[in-house]
């Protein structure tokens, strides 16, 4: 099978800071990729990487196994890699089908560019049923929905778009468990659908529950990518927080961490 | 039960929803507050002045026309307060553009229509300026145009007391006659409409006289053609279509906005100009049909057309709101201005009133918003 994103040794610095220190990394089709990492470990500056925000000082970025320059954010979207990041690009006050359409509206009506709200609305319906989301009407505005919604609209609207690498920054942090389960069964329906998913998380549980493979990311480096069945959510643990000393703590805790 | 029947029970239906009727649904819109305001107040002039005129046609033209000039400044507020911006230098654009009109016309000897044209372009240019300045700079649309509230407010007192010593520039009416652009601010329209009324009895006569023997109103004004023209066109374009779409999300979170492809700065710069392009159909009518320009046109306008957009349940922060609501605003505001008149109130009281409905209104307003957007 061929990768869709790879990354090979990929640095990036920032002036005398070391943010990524060589990060190798294959995305596969149909497969979701967990990217575990505790606070500071270059997990954000990873996704920056790979959407285009932020250009590699060193090492390349395969797409389709030929190398590319990920200049802009707009390049990564053309070459089929979305982005949902933690503030979603989503407006509260509008509605689900404004949200959906916002800047790539379907019109008619010539130069008077008319809103196309029939078609908007029945696709919104429609996507949105297919990823497992209950809307009441697509004429609800976005606050009404819960986090987890929000979440999943958003993970819609890329794979309606042809997202074909979907990067995914820390989607079920802030939920509740029920959210989270729908939310990772929308993760499931994209996977489904041929999408190669990058998750984004430090929540070992959550990774265990969807990932097919997992990689760690400690001090700027990968520490290697396991695939599902070949580690423990405790061994994965270990790694994340590089090694012996929350084992030590682990063990006065008793084991809750 | 397994846990599969409850999530499938729980698919079906949310048992935290309320069912919402198709009545409570169909109320349960941004303008309800302007609805309700505009009820209330037909009601208690219904209630204070039933006889005094003021729901004969007559009358309804006297608040109407009032309720006009509210509502063309209204729409330019409306959709400049929906992109997250203010113009401040609405009243002074009405006071500027005017005297541009006047200046041109009596000074420079220009044909009337090309002082109007020439005022609308230097409008659009003031427009695009202030637009310019704040996406480019990235202060607050209040302070920018602030700015522009004293420059232009000022240069329309100094220029006509520098070249005519007067802050009024007359004689516009004879100038006006038989051009073809004047009567499409000034004058009525619908005329032997009305006189065939008159003539079926319908409408009255005036009895005695210089107008003895003519309808008692004689046509429908341009400002009403105006305002009612302005607040479809700007409805349609917010709700309807594409760039309406944008509006909002320029002022919903111009960042977001950004980041999916739509041109805020583009979108703000043109609603700036909207506003100006308003404010100078505003001052081409007035000028027009009075005759004359002065300095003091247009004071406090810019202070009135806010109060009817925000009346009307738009947002001052931006990203949400409705013209219709913003044209409801202005007519509860015609209709107070006037019917205090008409029941023989002091007019002070009308300030009173201004006051205690701006509050009120975006008290309800905001309740209303919190049940549509799920605000908290």
């Amino acid at each position: 099978m061929t990768a869709i994103l790879e990354l090979v040794d990929v640095e990036k610095h920032f002036g005398r800071v070391i943010a990524l220190a060589g990060v190798s990394i294959k995305i596969n089709p149909g497969e979701v990729h967990c990217l575990l990492g505790d606070n500071g470990a270059g997990k954000s500056t990873l996704i920056k990487t790979m959407s285009g925000v932020h250009q590699p000082t060193r090492g390349s970025i395969l797409v389709d196994d030929r190398e590319v320059v990920l200049a802009d954010a707009r390049v990564a979207i053309d070459h089929g890699i979305a982005t949902v990041f933690q503030d979603l690009a989503m407006i509260p006050l509008m509605s689900v089908t404004r949200n959906f359409f916002l800047g790539r509206e379907p019109h008619r009506g010539g130069i008077a560019r008319f809103f196309d709200f029939g078609r908007a609305d029945r696709i919104v319906m429609e996507e949105m049923q297919r990823m497992g989301i209950r809307l009441r009407e697509p004429t609800q505005a976005v606050g009404t929905l819960s986090g987890g919604e929000r979440q999943s609209v958003a993970i819609a609207r890329a794979v309606y778009f042809g997202a074909r690498v979907l990067i995914l920054d820390e989607p079920t942090s802030a939920l509740g468990v029920r959210q989270t389960a729908n939310v990772l069964s929308t993760v499931d329906r994209a996977r489904r659908k041929g999408v190669g998913v990058v998750f984004i998380t430090h929540n070992v549980r959550h990774a265990m529950a969807i990932g097919d493979r997992f990689t760690v990311l400690n001090r700027g480096r990968t520490l290697g990518t396991a695939e599902r069945g070949q580690i423990s959510q405790e061994e994965l643990q270990t790694l994340m927080a590089g090694g012996q000393e929350l084992v030590e703590l682990e063990d006065s805790l008793g084991g809750t961490v | 039960m397994n846990t599969e029947t409850i999530s499938a029970a729980a698919a079906a239906t949310d048992e935290r929803l309320r069912a919402t009727s198709a009545l409570r649904k169909s109320l349960i819109r941004p303008e309800l507050g302007a609805i309700c305001g505009t009820l209330l107040v037909f009601l208690f002039f219904l209630a204070v002045a039933p006889n005094s005129g003021m729901f004969s046609l007559e009358g309804v033209m006297n608040w109407g026309a009032v309720s006009a000039q509210f509502a063309i400044i209204g729409v330019g507020a409306c959709l400049l307060m929906i992109t997250g911006e203010f113009d401040l230098s609405i009243g002074s654009m009405i006071g500027f553009s005017g005297m541009v009109i006047a200046v041109c016309a009596t000074q420079l000897a220009l044909p009337m229509w090309v002082a109007i044209l020439v005022a609308f372009a230097l409008a659009l240019v003031l427009g695009a300026l202030n637009g310019f300045l704040v996406v480019r700079t990235g202060l607050p649309s209040f302070i920018v145009t602030l700015g522009s509230l004293f420059t232009l407010r000022g240069l329309t007192v100094y220029v006509p007391i520098t070249i005519n010593h007067s802050t009024i520039i007359g004689g516009l009416k004879t100038l006006s006659d038989g051009d073809w652009l004047a009567p499409v601010f000034a004058g009525k329209i619908l005329h032997p409409l009305f006189v065939w009324l008159a003539n079926a009895g319908v409408i009255e006569h005036f009895k005695v006289g210089l107008k003895a023997g003519q309808p008692v109103v004689s046509g429908i004004p341009m400002m009403m053609v105006w305002a009612l023209v302005l607040v479809i066109l700007a409805h349609i374009l917010l709700t309807r279509t594409v760039f309406g779409n944008w509006i909002f999300a320029s002022g919903g979170d111009a960042s977001a906005a950004r980041n999916v492809g739509v041109p805020v700065s583009r979108v703000k710069i043109l609603m700036f100009m909207l506003s100006a392009f308003c404010a100078t159909v505003f001052a081409a009518c007035q000028v027009l049909d009075f005759g004359s320009a002065a300095a003091d046109r247009g004071l406090l306008k810019e202070f009135e057309a806010i109060i009817a957009v925000v009346i009307g349940g738009t947002l001052l922060t931006g990203g949400y709101g409705t013209v219709i609501g913003a044209a409801l605003g202005a007519l509860i505001f015609g209709v107070v201005q006037q019917g205090l008149f008409f029941a023989a109130v002091d007019s002070s009281l009308f300030r009173v009133f201004l006051g205690i409905i701006l509050v009120v209104a975006v008290l309800l307003n905001t309740y209303i918003r919190r049940l549509i957007t799920g605000e908290r």
